[in-house]
């Protein structure tokens, strides 16, 4: 099944209007327009008639007067906001477009259940109020990839309003303070996704394809709070994670996609879509062929109500999922782990699953096991672009290495080149790379007393220098001795023993 | 045969005296007789019979479908038919061949019954005639002696019906008596999960009763509906309706609808905004008329839409747009719903107050020459015809026009009763007693087809008018 993407039609909006010191005010004109590609679900669309972001001091770029934001997300649903056509990713061409999706005359919307439950759960998670009754209205414009001419949306009275998202930023040295900061919801609506028109220049002609036509969407309109683009691309990120924890829309998004956009936004380069034509200014008008939207709670449930008819909000805000700022909280209580290792363990797919199971297998401390995932283990996955589900080292083999290492079987540079053949030949487990390649710690510490003492024996004048205090001078000499014994010494009891060695 | 009423025919095919083959023979040969009327757009002749024959194997091992089966009707080109052209008397539709069947459609064809063909309107039911949405069912039937019936809003699917007003359109039944527009009724009312606009309730055939005592009964006069335009005959009818419904023991009162004479103009703002809305989908991109300019995707727009409708379409369009311009909605689009909620309060506050059901002249006259017909223009006309019947679609309401008596000049002339809101039964229960008190003549086709044969000169009048 396929992955809707977050589609970000990010539609700046300048809500207040502020100079930050002088300095021009008007948008530019249109930039690159809605050319598609299989990339064009993933971009992420910013509009801005009005204000840009202004460099008030140079290499700084601070949004005094801000961009709300409009962000677009593909309901993760079986079929479309009004039509029953299947809604998947990469279909051939105008092969999952209904009647009505095609705008054949005398075809009437009819609502998506699962479409109007993925709005509630989205509206209650972001802390908004619910409407109990919402209305649909139609927003015209001509365009070719919307063969009614007309949108249908949610304008006069969308289904939730006044909510909340609340994100962490890291600021101070090396990112160790995290402050929670919060943008205001205005509304959430819902309403239909457009085709997709792809532009042939060659031959002069315009390509359309309806698949994603009447796919539903949540438009999340967040107001002016933040303050620069770093903000910005954070709250998106939540938001995105959240929505996925919700699995009301796949939001699949790349993180550098989303900075590239608020960047562009930054740089006071609208990623407009000038082709639509807003010329005709028309006003709103009601879908006249959809009722209000009437939701319940349990108080207000009408007796005897077929619950295939009713929506209760009540039983949909009892069944929601653990939100991640619920999860991140839960990983620094259980585990003892830092909170930006939280972030970073929910930032990536999969990737705090790995994680967890790795930490049913193992004996090794939690900030070990972070440790090595979120630095060894995720380095190598960016390395080569790879998801954590495309991981050649499960979590039981991770978790077995990390075993190894806590009963200091072998060493921590050891482990790193386990890993890295583990990464490489599939099928090896770590107890045999270990022992093909004799990378066991020497256990005999007899010998390696004697090791040690032979080899300071043989180099007098390092003797010397680490008696006159050069630090550097032991060094060497640990380097000597894990020489010899082929690195099957822990460094550490070799600094052990020749710091005994020497002051006896 | 072809004189007779549903019920009538439904039992002779039972019987055997006439297939449904022979029926359906009999009714394409008329049609093709008629043809300079211009009433069908298509003749759905091959799909017709084949229907018709399916029909009689069923009746031959008396397994017919109801009351339905076999029997030929015919339907408006604005409804959608699967694999027969729907053009809605448009160039912007012409060669459309849906690929599905509206709701009302399918569930007559589902009961056995025989499509003949689709039948003429105005482009987009947009004319004087009215639409489905003014009266268009119940001004056609007052002028040719029939039954033209209207059911409440949201009783019977719209899916398929290619709308003009959305809040407003109903598909109308036009029959020969009340019974058969109630044995319609009973096969079309009812949910249909494609619109969501129609109740939850399943519908299922019924039966009228044959009122006797209409002593309970209390008839209401609407007072705004006595209007100089009206011509004397009409209200003469009218005054006698009344009458006989009192000789007869009913209570008969009149009332007030205060706000009546703002209906046409409300309804013109509502109309034109809506349809400027609904006709946006008229691009000649995924189906219909496509002009030859490929310049660009607006000029082929704009060519397209220029070509494909006509001024009167063109004209309702622009209209609305303007009502629906950002600076305009709020003093004419919402203005017009709160105009209309008056109106619609109107008529609840009357049936609050005790009354049945109203009584109304359907049309202001019988039908005017064509001649004179074509003196005023579109908008005028439709002023002035739709004004009895216009401001039942804004309220919802059922309402049925019933023949009541052949004019001086021996045209037909019909009365209006309108419902409470889902209360269709009861109307048609009333409109059939009246109809039984009145007794209008039956038409006598032989007579007519004589007169005809020798009027041919109308053919070449009748096929230039009817093109806009």
């Amino acid at each position: 099944m396929a992955a809707p993407m977050l589609r970000g039609r990010c539609l700046g909006r300048c809500w207040a209007l502020a100079c930050i010191d002088s300095g021009s005010r008007h948008g530019r004109g249109a930039a690159t327009g809605f050319t598609s590609s299989g990339k064009r679900g993933q971009s992420f669309v910013a509009q801005q008639p009005l204000l840009t972001a202004q460099k008030s001091r140079k290499g700084e770029h601070k949004w005094a007067a801000v961009v709300g934001l409009e962000i677009h997300a593909q309901i993760a649903s079986n079929s479309k906001l009004f039509s029953g056509s299947q809604v998947h990713f990469a279909a051939p061409p105008n092969s999952l477009v209904s009647f009505f999706d095609a705008s054949l005359p005398g075809t009437l919307p009819v609502l998506n259940r699962r479409c109007v439950e993925a709005a509630v759960m989205t509206g209650l998670a972001l802390n908004c109020h619910i409407n109990k009754k919402s209305l649909f209205d139609r927003k015209h414009y001509f365009y070719a990839d919307l063969p009614a001419g007309y949108q249908i949306t949610q304008q006069r009275l969308p289904i939730a309003v006044n909510g909340s998202l609340a994100y962490s930023v890291c600021v101070g040295k090396k990112w160790r303070q995290v402050i929670t900061k919060t943008v205001r919801i205005k509304q959430i609506q819902l309403e239909q996704d457009s085709g997709k028109s792809l532009h042939d220049e060659l031959r002069s002609q315009t390509l359309i394809d309806l698949n994603r036509a009447g796919v539903g969407l949540l438009e999340v309109v967040l107001e002016p709070d933040m303050s620069c683009g770093e903000e910005a691309a954070t709250a998106v990120r939540e938001l995105q994670l959240i929505l996925q924890a919700l699995g009301t829309s796949q939001a699949n998004m790349a993180d550098y996609e989303i900075q590239r956009q608020i960047n562009e936004l930054e740089n006071g380069c609208e990623i407009l879509n000038e082709t639509r034509s807003f010329d005709y200014k028309l006003g709103f008008m009601p879908e006249p062929n959809l009722p209000p939207l009437l939701l319940y709670d349990t108080a207000s449930l009408p007796a005897g109500a077929d619950p295939q008819q009713v929506i209760n909000i009540d039983r949909i805000r009892e069944q929601l999922p653990e939100l991640p700022s619920e999860t991140r909280e839960k990983l620094i209580q259980q585990y003892g782990i830092l909170p930006e290792h939280s972030f970073a363990l929910l930032n990536e797919v999969g990737l705090l699953e790995f994680f967890q199971n790795v930490i049913k297998e193992t004996r090794a401390e939690p900030k070990k096991v972070t440790s090595w995932v979120l630095n060894i283990f995720l380095g190598f996955l960016k390395q080569r672009n790879l998801a954590v589900n495309e991981s050649p080292v499960t979590p039981s083999v991770l978790a077995e290495l990390l075993n190894l290492l806590d009963r200091k079987v072998i060493s921590s540079a050891a482990a790193k080149q386990v890993f890295e053949e583990l990464w490489r030949s599939k099928g090896k487990t770590p107890s045999q790379i270990v022992s093909e390649r004799k990378l066991e710690l020497m256990q005999d510490e007899e010998a390696l007393e004697r090791v040690c003492h032979a080899v300071m024996e043989g180099h007098p004048q390092v003797v010397m220098d680490m008696k006159r205090g050069n630090p550097r001078a032991i060094n060497k000499l640990i380097g000597l001795v894990r020489k010899v014994t082929h690195n099957r010494a822990d460094p550490t009891v070799i600094k052990e023993i020749l710091e005994k060695q020497l002051s006896s | 045969m072809l004189g007779r009423t549903l019920q009538e025919v439904s039992a002779a095919l039972k019987q055997g005296q006439i297939t449904p083959v022979e029926l359906c023979q009999k009714c394409l040969s008329l049609i093709k007789k008629t043809k300079f009327l211009n009433a069908y757009i298509t003749i759905s002749e091959e799909v017709a019979l084949k229907q018709a024959e399916e029909s009689e194997k069923r009746y031959k091992k008396g397994h017919s479908l109801g009351a339905l089966d076999g029997i030929p009707v015919a339907v408006k080109d604005n409804f959608s038919t699967s694999g027969i052209e729907t053009t809605c008397a448009s160039n912007m539709l012409k060669g459309y061949v849906p690929p599905y069947n509206a709701t009302v459609v399918q569930r007559l064809l589902d009961q056995g019954a025989v499509l003949m063909g689709k039948t003429n309107l105005d482009e987009f039911a947009m004319g004087a005639l009215g639409s489905d949405t003014g009266g268009s069912t119940r001004n056609p039937a007052a002028h040719c002696g029939i039954v033209g019936f209207k059911p409440s809003y949201g009783l019977v699917s719209r899916h398929g019906l290619i709308p003009l007003v959305n809040s407003m359109d109903v598909p109308g039944i036009l029959t020969r008596c009340v019974d058969d527009a109630a044995t319609v009724l009973g096969v079309l009312a009812g949910h249909d999960p494609k619109d969501s606009t129609t109740i939850q309730d399943p519908g299922k055939p019924f039966m009228l009763s044959s009122l006797t005592d209409v002593s309970k009964l209390c008839i209401g006069i609407p007072k705004e509906y006595l209007v100089p335009e009206l011509s004397s005959e009409v209200r003469s009818f009218w005054s006698k309706a009344a009458n006989l419904f009192e000789s007869e023991g009913a209570k008969v009162i009149e009332v007030s609808l205060p706000h009546t004479s703002y209906s046409i103009v409300c309804y013109h703002v509502l109309c034109t905004s809506e349809v400027a809305s609904n006709m946006a989908r008229f691009d000649g991109l995924e189906y219909g008329h496509r002009c030859d300019i490929d310049v660009s995707t607006e000029a082929m727009y704009a060519a397209t839409r220029r070509e494909g409708f006509n001024d009167v379409v063109r004209g309702r369009i622009l209209a609305g747009n303007f009502f629906l311009l950002k600076e305009n909605y709020a003093n004419y689009f919402i203005k017009a719903q709160k105009v209309r909620r008056l109106i619609a309060n109107d008529f609840v506050n009357v049936f609050n107050s005790g009354v049945d059901v109203l009584l109304t002249p359907t049309t202001l006259s019988e039908a005017v020459p064509y001649l004179e017909f074509i003196k005023e223009d579109n908008r005028t006309r439709s002023a002035q015809d739709d004004i009895f019947t216009q401001a039942v679609n804004m309220a919802g309401l059922p309402a049925v026009s019933v023949p009541v008596a052949l004019s001086n000049q021996g045209l037909p002339v019909g009365l209006q009763f309108i419902g409470r809101a889902f209360c269709d039964q009861q109307l048609l229960t009333v409109a059939k007693w009246f109809e039984k008190q009145v007794q209008f003549p039956v038409i006598q086709l032989q007579e007519l087809m004589d007169d005809c044969s020798s009027v041919f000169e109308i053919e070449k009048l009748a096929s230039v008018s009817l093109k806009q």
